[in-house]
């Protein structure tokens, strides 16, 4: 699915990402890479920094040390010559613009119906007409399985329901790169395989995804990356099929042995 | 309802207990309630005639109508004026917000009477004129003596606006600070600027939180009005307590303004609960 390591410019590339919350260091040196139209898979133990890693890589959390590219642009800043300078908000905005992202909690505007929350980005942020957007947002909730509830408010769907309002909403903006943040965590348990079939679906048309999960059968079948994150530092990665079957490190052993 | 089944056990019909404390403390409390009307009706103080000639005379109408403009520009203003230094005092701005949190701490921490002693008869006398000029140039956008300029209304409206927009500010930083974090998250992942997030995402959601100790503040502002009758603006009380001061009859007269202030409220309650219904849409039902 990669389409040419070689000569592209990575979707993701972190180059020793440290960062710190007052005394408390979440990453310490964070080496990753994803390929355009390469779907990641981060897991680890709760406290390892996946969910921080994910953060940090459309700037809600900025990193304290170390180099991020999104596309070839460092993140949060821009480079001239041996300076680094701070983006301006409305700068780093631009940016997340083009990265989707989906939260455990599914974060919907519930003062909007599904169909507002999904135009409301493409409308205020784009600038798009209102028809189009409409249209656009009519396509993307039918897409998810929603054509019936887009006059809804978050309150009235279910869990499984308002976070793929959630994944519609973040593809309107059209974005080159889609991260998830556990998007499954929050869900009871029957309603997790709609939002995983959406995901699934999702990877299938070579969207780059990053995902944080703690659904190995969906890293195994969906991922073509998998890495394993432990206190702050990537641990092992490879092939999901390969580190699930032969995990190197004896902290992936450890981790895989007690949730597998 | 489903047909009884034979074999079910009969409705229960108890003889309910009876409450005599309650029969007895309530027949108490309309017999002093009764007695106070009673004797108050016969002192020939409350005079219904008088009450009836003075309800809708010109005079009351006019007061009435000063009461509720002066109430509605205060209140919109003190909105205005809260949003501003809530959004000042929750700024990264350290300026911004040191100005914010000192002019909350001055005006809740005077006296709205002193203040608006402070607007009609202070500033008049420290300054003689007032002049807004326009930069570069020898004009002026504004320029008169202040006495001009500061008529009991203008007096009376910064008082209050200025004195409402400090507890407004409060309100409002509630509100704001009620809202998910998550939601200003999931705004700023869509690219949305901190502006456009405030305005479209965060106080939307304030709203249900502000809307209903608003309509407390605004059901308050229509009574503090009354208190801009000491800066000679002609209000209700104001209307009022000039006819009294003519024909000595107070006590109608205070009836009269009383009337007036609860129809006031009420249509404000109204207002309130509209607004609140409104505001409580896409609510989490928990």
């Amino acid at each position: 699915m990669s389409t040419g390591t070689v000569n592209t410019t990575p979707m993701v590339r972190a180059e020793r990402v440290y960062k710190r919350f007052g005394k408390v260091e979440a990453l310490r040196g964070v080496d990753l890479t994803v390929q355009p139209g390469e779907v990641s898979v981060i897991i680890g133990p709760s406290g390892s920094g996946k969910s921080t890693f994910l953060r940090c890589i459309n700037h809600l959390e900025q990193i304290s040390a170390g180099r991020l590219w999104v596309d070839g642009e460092l993140v949060g800043y821009r480079q001239e010559g041996d300076a680094i300078h701070e983006l301006r908000e409305r700068e780093v905005a631009r940016r997340r613009a083009a990265i989707g992202m989906v939260f455990q909690r599914f974060n919907l505007f519930p003062h909007m119906t599904a169909l507002e929350n999904v135009t409301e980005a493409p409308v205020r942020v784009k600038k798009l007409a209102r028809p189009a957007a409409d249209a656009a947002a009519r396509r993307l909730l039918e897409r998810v399985g929603l054509g019936d509830k887009l006059d809804c408010h978050p309150v009235e769907l279910s869990g499984g329901q308002q976070q793929r309002v959630a994944i519609a909403r973040a593809l309107a903006m059209e974005p080159k790169l889609m991260l998830f943040d556990e998007p499954t965590s929050a869900l009871d348990p029957e309603l997790v395989g709609e939002v995983l079939a959406v995901m699934r679906d999702l990877a299938a048309s070579g969207m780059t995804m990053v995902v944080v999960t703690h659904e190995m059968g969906f890293a195994r079948e969906v991922g073509h990356h998998l890495v394993f994150m432990d206190d702050g530092a990537v641990v092992e990665e490879g092939e999901p099929r390969a580190v699930f079957a032969h995990p190197r490190e004896p902290r992936t052993q450890a981790f895989l042995s007690k949730i597998l | 309802m489903a047909a009884r089944a034979p074999g079910d056990p009969d409705a229960i019909r108890a003889i309910p207990v009876r409450h005599w404390g309650r029969w007895v403390s309530g027949a108490v409390v309309l017999a002093v309630v009764g007695w106070v009307a009673w004797s108050a009706a016969r002192s020939g103080f409350l005079d219904g005639r008088t009450i009836g000639h003075y309800l809708f005379s010109p005079l009351i109408r006019q007061g009435l109508w000063a009461t509720v403009k002066l109430a509605v520009v205060a209140q919109v203003a003190g909105v205005v004026l809260g949003v501003v230094f809530a959004v000042m005092r929750l700024s990264k701005n350290v300026v911004a917000s040191w100005l914010a949190s000192a002019y909350i701490w001055f005006f809740r921490g005077t006296p709205v009477l002193v203040q608006l002693f402070f607007w009609y008869n202070g500033v008049p006398s420290v300054w003689k004129r007032i002049a807004i000029p326009v930069p570069l140039t020898h004009l002026y956008l504004y320029s008169g003596r202040t006495v001009d300029f500061m008529t009991p209304f203008m007096a009376a409206f910064l008082g209050l606006a200025l004195n409402e927009g400090a507890y407004m500010a409060e309100i409002v930083r509630a509100g704001i600070i009620s809202v998910d974090d998550g939601q200003v998250e999931a705004a700023q992942a869509l690219g949305m600027t901190p502006t456009l997030t405030m305005r479209r995402i965060v106080l939307p959601q304030a709203m249900r939180v502000i809307v209903p100790p608003t309509g407390n503040e605004f059901i308050s502002m229509l009574k503090t009005t009354s208190l801009a009758s000491v800066v000679v603006y002609g209000e209700l009380l104001r209307r009022a307590s000039d006819i009294y001061s003519s024909n000595l009859k107070p006590v109608p007269l205070l009836v009269v303004v009383s009337i007036w202030y609860l129809v006031l409220t009420t249509v404000a309650s109204g207002f309130q609960y509209m607004l609140e219904r409104r505001y409580g849409k896409g609510v989490r039902r928990r």
